[in-house]
């Protein structure tokens, strides 16, 4: 069972602001290296934030943990701007529930 | 489509009949399953969409002047300041049922209200300050996004799966067992006609 805690993994510049606030901060330096944290703290947290680019780069890894109610693995935009990864995954989830993206199709 | 291996006897036609009345109520219930959940997905989804785009746009701020602090400060000073928290998040996480899918429930729990800001003031600079009243103020949004967007994914999850058990049951199980009955029935049908021909045939055979 998840231990209500929150943690984020990202880039050293946009994670630090994080620590501030209580909020377990991990950075990481490379793509695996991201890779094993996540996978290590999948076991105790319940919510992990991960920068979009590191998210998008690793996104097997995260599409891993979204079957299951804990932890919730959400990719939060870096200092350095959204990439509009996470907006391209909430499209992903509208094709596969209604079979079409009705909802962002305006763009 | 094809048809069941099994014996045309009277016992199979009964079996498939109950598994065929099974089949289509089971269908009815899943149909309208599917339904309902679409119905909470959009709901779910949207407000997603939303939070979403207004967390995009506030994050990066905040980060944005996180990074103008620490162009001010030198990195040391920014580390030191915010090395140790003066508070720490807890948060309540259970797990909700949304149409039978496990979602999970986040809130954060309010701690002792203590100092937001865990450095002298003297020593940083105000953009440092200014980011983590924002950041703060985030968590809570950040936080709900997270519960709302992994309900998302998980109901997405569940529709397709639902919608997979929705065709499988209409264009093959239940096609295909109303294909069986029917072949049973008929085969029944004219065995029951082969027995009286035969039994006119032996009478006539006994008449002569």
């Amino acid at each position: 069972m998840p231990n209500n805690k929150i943690a984020v993994i990202g880039d050293k510049d946009s994670v630090l602001a994080f620590r501030a606030l209580g909020v377990d901060v991990f950075d990481a330096r490379t793509d695996e290296e991201a890779e094993d944290r996540l996978k290590k703290l999948a076991r105790e947290y319940s919510v992990i934030f991960i920068t979009e680019d590191i998210a998008e780069r690793i996104s097997d890894i995260v599409a891993r943990y979204k079957t299951r109610p804990y932890p919730a693995v959400i990719p939060v935009p870096s200092a350095k701007g959204s990439t509009g990864y996470g907006m391209r995954g909430l499209s992903k989830d509208v094709e596969k529930a209604i079979g079409s993206d009705i909802l962002f199709g305006d763009k | 489509m094809a048809r069941l291996n099994v014996n045309p006897t009277r016992m199979e036609l009964r079996t498939l009949k109950n598994r065929l009345k099974t089949a289509v109520r089971g269908h009815k219930l899943l149909k309208d399953k599917a339904d309902e959940t679409v119905r909470q997905f959009m709901n779910y989804i949207r407000l997603n969409k939303q939070l979403r785009e207004e967390i995009e746009g506030e994050v990066t701020d905040a980060l944005r002047s996180f990074l103008m602090a620490s162009a001010v400060n030198s990195p040391e000073t920014i580390e030191e300041a915010v090395a140790m928290p003066a508070r720490s998040v807890r948060l309540k996480s259970d797990v909700k049922n949304i149409m039978s899918v496990s979602v999970p429930s986040i809130e954060i729990e309010e701690g002792d209200a203590t100092e937001l800001y865990p450095y002298s003031f003297a020593s940083v600079s105000s953009e440092l300050d200014s980011s983590i009243a924002k950041l703060s103020e985030l968590l809570v949004k950040l936080v709900r996004l997270a519960e709302v967007e992994k309900t998302c994914n998980m109901l997405a999850d569940e529709i397709e799966k639902n919608r997979r058990r929705v065709n499988a049951l209409e264009y093959v199980m239940i096609p295909d067992h109303e294909e069986t009955i029917k072949y049973i029935t008929m085969k029944l049908d004219e065995n029951e006609r082969a027995n009286t021909i035969r039994l006119m045939k032996v009478k006539s055979m006994l008449a002569k």
